[in-house]
């Protein structure tokens, strides 16, 4: 095995089209896993903990971009006055020994439909910036991810930042796991809302082969929430819940069964939902 | 892939290692690694190449914390880096911290309190409430919780363990007096 470790984008360009097979290693939280298990046996890997050009974040008017290897713990320092459901997520993951490592553009890059980042960054209709030997390209990160652990990068490509827009309201994050710490998520829920231009977001995370949008969910709420008063019916809520928890597609699997998810997704889309109009109110 | 040591792909700015010898800096010295598979964790090289068994090896996936230390003074598993990745990173383990005294009264607490009982994860939290502490010297009970909420205890129960934590802040408080 050979390791590289590049300490500017351009160079880690370099060492990824000179080695298409290595794997790129941000957090590790994922990778060092699958080798320690003899599930990978990887011949090559670029390491990115050296690459400045992919630290830190910027605000302008109306979009934030956050750099790929920024990891949870300072999306919780930094970034909860801009986008605090994406800190409430990154609150969620793991512990502190893993939030320390684990970066945002390693939740994007793996895919997992349990990602708990993505479906706040999937709410707030988020691009991912890539760079590769043939230049940048942005893609939207519901085209980036095609299914479970598979994206549309191509090989050679690095994720540098993932540019939300920005918030003009609420945003909440919940999920459902067996506790409160060091839990991959059963099911979650971004929600939010836009007071100004009279939108509700709705995204799910592990109730399918992807993050998802819940678009009748969304355009009901939308039409159903008395703006000038920030409210909704109860039976209008628990109706946008049910129609969050048709559009999902979970499976049964060893961590939950689809029966579960699906209402689990109800509960939780319902009280986000509530959480916003609250917070707007 | 090029193998050998050091070489550079044609064009390429970036020297690839596959060099099986390389050096850490662990607990305030330089340390050479010899003879390591490249794909190997920190947590295995501090243990089985280092000779510093401290950082525990349980999970191997970075659920239960016992081999916790601080990589450029942040906590972080030590089973989820690769050891050759932390070259030119400063690495502290539980010896370290023992040996300069730094986390003294959170190990004299720890066995006070009967924080301790089979020991296995013992060491991943002298490092976790260290990090703690120092950072969050008057940490809440929510805090202390959720800060510990990466190390697994399967015997002792956390009760003594957090009345260990509040000990060293009590006695840190008497001394800043």
């Amino acid at each position: 095995m050979a390791l590289a470790v590049p300490s500017t984008l351009d160079e880690a360009i370099d060492a990824v089209a000179g080695a298409p097979d290595a794997q790129l290693l941000a957090g590790g939280t994922d990778f060092c896993v699958q080798v320690s298990f003899g599930l990978r046996r990887p011949t090559g890997v670029v390491s990115l903990r050296r690459v400045d050009d992919l630290r830190g974040w910027s605000a302008d008017s109306d979009t934030i971009t956050i750099g790929a290897s920024t990891t949870y713990t300072a999306m919780i320092e930094q970034l909860t006055g801009l986008l605090p459901a994406l800190a409430g997520a990154a609150r969620s993951v793991g512990s502190p020994q893993i939030r320390n490592m684990g970066t945002l553009g390693g939740n994007v890059a793996t895919a997992s439909p349990a990602g708990d980042t993505l479906p706040v960054l999937l709410g707030l209709d988020a691009r991912v910036g890539l760079a590769g030997t043939t230049g940048r390209r942005s893609v939207a990160l519901h085209d980036l991810v095609t299914g479970p652990k598979r994206t549309s990068m191509l090989p050679g490509e690095i994720i540098v930042d993932v540019t939300t827009r920005r918030p003009r309201g609420p945003q909440h994050f919940l999920k459902v796991g067996t506790r409160n710490a060091m839990v991959i998520s059963i099911a979650s829920a971004a929600v939010g809302i836009d007071p100004e231009a009279e939108t509700v977001s709705c995204a799910l995370g592990s109730v399918g082969p992807v993050p998802l949008r819940a678009p009748q969910a969304e355009a009901f709420a939308a039409s159903e929430i008395d703006w000038a008063a920030m409210t909704a019916s109860d039976s209008a809520l628990a109706r946008f819940g049910s129609l969050a928890a048709s559009e999902a597609s979970p499976i049964d699997d060893h961590r939950s069964s689809a029966a579960y998810r699906r209402a689990a997704v109800a509960v939780i889309a319902e009280r986000g939902l509530r959480r916003c109009l609250r917070d707007a109110g | 892939m090029p193998d050998s040591p050091d070489a550079h792909i044609d064009g390429s700015t970036v020297p690839w290692s596959s060099s099986n010898d390389f050096d850490l800096t662990v607990d305030g010295r330089s340390r050479r690694v010899r003879g390591s598979w490249l794909g190997e964790t920190l947590l295995y090289v501090l243990r089985e190449r280092l000779g510093l068994p401290g950082s525990k090896n349980a999970c191997e996936q970075g659920e239960c914390g016992s081999c916790s230390v601080l990589l450029d003074d942040v906590v972080v598993c030590s089973c989820l880096i690769l050891a050759a990745d932390a070259q030119g990173c400063t690495i502290r383990t539980v010896e370290g911290l023992s040996a300069s005294g730094d986390a003294a009264d959170v190990q004299d607490a720890m066995v006070r309190c009967g924080a301790v009982q089979c020991g296995f994860c013992t060491p991943g939290l002298v490092v976790a409430i260290y990090d703690l502490l120092r950072h969050s010297p008057d940490a809440t009970d929510m805090e202390i919780r959720e800060s510990l909420s990466g190390n697994l205890c399967r015997c002792t129960g956390y009760g003594r363990i957090f009345e260990a934590v509040r000990e060293v802040q009590r006695g840190r408080s008497c001394a800043r007096l």
